[in-house]
């Protein structure tokens, strides 16, 4: 090996489906390649080698919901030069972030006959809440060219370019007719970040906002028109509350 | 007083899906416990589905696994049609499992070539393994990229796919999305072939897991997407009839629910137990691909699993295949699911065993009632059981060389932990 330093990276993983960092494990082209630019020093899902930080860069996946991960997140924060939050969990709390809407209490004594063995936090909050991050990769899951342009960004020292705008940029540019004007179809591609590629108006069916909202979004003309399509506060309610619900901008239009 | 007592722990075990931790304590020469401690917190899927329309379970709880959202996805689909008394079949149940050969093709390269094989070459990642082996691991890679294009093709993208919905799909492929997975699976089928022969030469240490095995069986197809729920022990029921023959239970010793049988005893899921309920059912390549690595019709070795998985691999490409070939998209990409009150059953075989779903839910459709069950809750005794069999006949073993045996003997059934639905954060053990 060269002695020029090599940068290094670590996943981590707090609450969480896994498949953000599976992303990365999905560059089947890009993998080997990427092995050599970079030092996976900290990725179990993929090595059982550690090595010990610091980090350059560090991949955050997960929101937090332990006391313990408090704690944890402060580490990483600690441990790294570079703190990179991907996903819709590591960025809005995602979808077990429902539990800030509800009794957590409740919640644990639903699903487990003993609730006095659960450990858990009454909020599901993004890292940002408790350590300062450098950059965010939306999505639920992220893009896989996303975080490749990320990466690729923070090798070559210049700052990631991800678009900030919405999904209906998207949908003209891939020359999808719009589905709600089209056919009635609530679709929340007005107020969600681009960045999947307007996937969803594609397969004939409205956007849900896995991508968490726009930089600037109207909540105030979406609800309108949501309202005008016919949507009830319930169901409207429903479709802002799923993986981004506690990102502002998604949660004004739900409440 | 003298005792000579010994611990091993991993506090965070590696090549897994999800987050676990291993302790196992032995005292004067006899193992006293074994834990496989899940620290996943609890994400509490089934108390917030509450509530939500009974079009939303597909989506919601594909965000339980990143690695089998296929799974999620499938299971929650059949049990919401069967509570509304709805089936869907022909092409749309032909895309489905399609999609779902998708997911088994991705999920198992993953775990076969960068997960598990590394433990039998000696290397800590796949990563550290191309450098010697870098043609093999580059097939491996491009086995999965097989897969995640089937994903992509039927279901828009490869993690938490966009197209599937309650009653089959938004919009149905046209032939030009399908047909071009041909050459791709030709491909596939020869590299899973390869693969079935490359990991038969592995060194497989001599065990037998005396579990009862379960899985689901279908009248004429190796299971995947639906069957009846059979078991090595005598188990033979439909899908409705699942919690009559298993039951979860929290454990004080365990961070997890368990599942096992109504008496108590510990039973696995996953790909031993499907292959050796399922042998006749394979298709006559993997069936041949099999007896040539050596296989019988029953495997009970944990560590072969590595070589089920690989002709598992081969059943996947094989049957994408034949869909594919045969493939001319459905007048309507689904068919209609009005609500009514009820509770409907749905299980399927995610890659790693039998993931079980049921929903109530009311006349206008919203969902009451929630419970997933998923297969490393259920299989998580066994591997316990697993562990202590093993550890015992190697204490004459380093403690590193111990602790990477006991490692591998977990990945040998390729946990899931994010797949907790209701797995539980670690907890001290109040003695």
């Amino acid at each position: 090996m060269s002695a020029v330093a090599v940068p290094s990276l670590a996943v981590w993983k707090f609450s969480s489906c896994d498949g953000c960092q599976l992303t990365l494990l999905d560059c089947e082209d890009e993998l080997l390649a990427l092995a050599g630019r970079v030092r996976i020093a900290h990725f179990l899902e993929a090595s059982r080698a550690v090595e010990a930080g610091p980090y350059d860069v560090s991949l955050v996946e997960g929101s937090i919901t332990t006391p313990q991960d408090v704690e944890r997140i402060q580490h990483v924060r600690d441990v790294s030069g570079t703190v990179v939050a991907i996903g819709a969990c590591a960025t809005a709390g995602g979808i077990q972030a429902l539990r800030n809407f509800a009794d957590a209490g409740e919640y644990t004594s639903a699903v487990y006959a003993h609730p006095e063995y659960i450990t858990t936090l009454a909020t599901s909050t993004p890292p940002s809440a408790h350590i300062a991050v450098d950059f965010e990769l939306h999505g639920c899951p992220i893009d896989r060219g996303q975080l490749l342009e990320t990466l690729g960004a923070l090798l070559a020292g210049r700052r990631p370019r991800i678009a900030a705008h919405s999904v209906c940029v998207e949908c003209k540019r891939r020359g999808t007719p719009c589905v709600m004007v089209a056919h009635g179809v609530p679709c929340l591609g007005p107020i969600t970040r681009a960045g999947c590629g307007a996937l969803c108006p594609a397969y004939a069916r409205g956007c849900f906002g896995c991508f968490g909202p726009a930089d600037t979004v109207n909540a105030a003309s979406m609800r309108a028109e949501l309202a005008r399509r016919g949507a009830t506060p319930e169901a409207m309610l429903r479709l802002l509350r799923t993986f981004n619900a506690t990102a502002p901008g998604f949660r004004e239009v739900g409440g | 007083m003298t005792h000579s007592t010994r611990t091993l722990s991993v506090g965070e075990l590696s090549r897994i899906e999800g987050e676990a931790a291993m302790h196992v304590a032995v005292r004067d020469g006899l193992v006293e416990d074994v834990r496989l401690q899940i620290y996943e917190p609890p994400r509490f899927f089934e108390a917030f589905l509450r509530g939500r329309a009974h079009t939303e379970p597909p989506d919601i709880t594909a965000r339980i696994c990143g690695i089998c959202p296929v799974a999620y996805q499938m299971s929650a689909c059949q049990a919401i049609e069967d509570a509304c008394g709805v089936r869907v079949d022909g092409v749309l149940r032909d895309l489905r499992r399609l999609l779902y050969c998708g997911e088994w093709i991705e999920s198992h390269a993953l775990h076969v070539y960068m997960l598990h094989a590394p433990d039998f070459l000696g290397y800590p990642s796949a990563v550290h393994m191309a450098r010697d082996h870098r043609a093999v691991v580059e097939r491996g890679l491009d086995l999965k990229k097989t897969g995640n294009e089937i994903l992509t093709a039927v279901g828009g993208r490869a993690i938490h796919p966009v197209n599937v919905r309650v009653g089959g799909f938004h919009r149905a492929p046209a032939r030009a999305e399908i047909a071009p997975l041909r050459e791709r699976l030709l491909r596939g089928r020869d590299a899973a072939l390869d693969t079935v022969r490359w990991v038969s030469t592995f060194d497989f240490p001599d065990v037998h897991g005396d579990w009862e095995l379960v899985s689901l069986r279908h009248a004429t197809e190796y299971p995947i997407l639906d069957g009846r729920v059979v078991s090595s022990g005598g188990v033979d029921v439909a899908v409705r009839d699942w919690e009559s023959s298993f039951v979860e239970s929290h454990v004080a010793h365990s961070t997890a629910l368990h599942g096992q049988r109504p008496d108590g005893a510990h039973y696995l899921t996953g790909p031993l137990a499907r292959y050796s309920l399922n042998f006749d059912r394979l298709p006559a390549i993997a069936q041949a691909a099999a007896r040539a690595a050596g296989l019988g019709e029953t495997c009970r070795n944990p560590f072969q699993s590595i070589v089920v998985r690989a002709v598992e691999l081969l059943v996947a490409c094989e049957e994408a295949l034949r869909i594919v070939e045969r493939y001319e998209p459905p007048d309507r990409p689904f068919v209609d699911v009005p609500p009514r009150a009820g509770r409907g059953h749905g299980a399927s075989e995610a890659p790693r065993g039998t993931l079980y779903h049921r929903y109530d839910i009311d006349a206008d459709g919203t969902v009451t009632a929630a419970l997933i069950v998923p297969p490393t809750a259920q299989n998580q005794a066994a591997i316990e059981d697993d562990l202590r069999g093993f550890v015992a006949p190697r204490l004459h073993l380093s403690d590193e060389e111990l602790t990477r045996q006991c490692e591998m003997a977990i990945r040998n059934h390729d946990p899931c932990i994010s797949c907790a639905t209701h797995f539980l954060d670690l907890v001290v053990e109040r003695r």
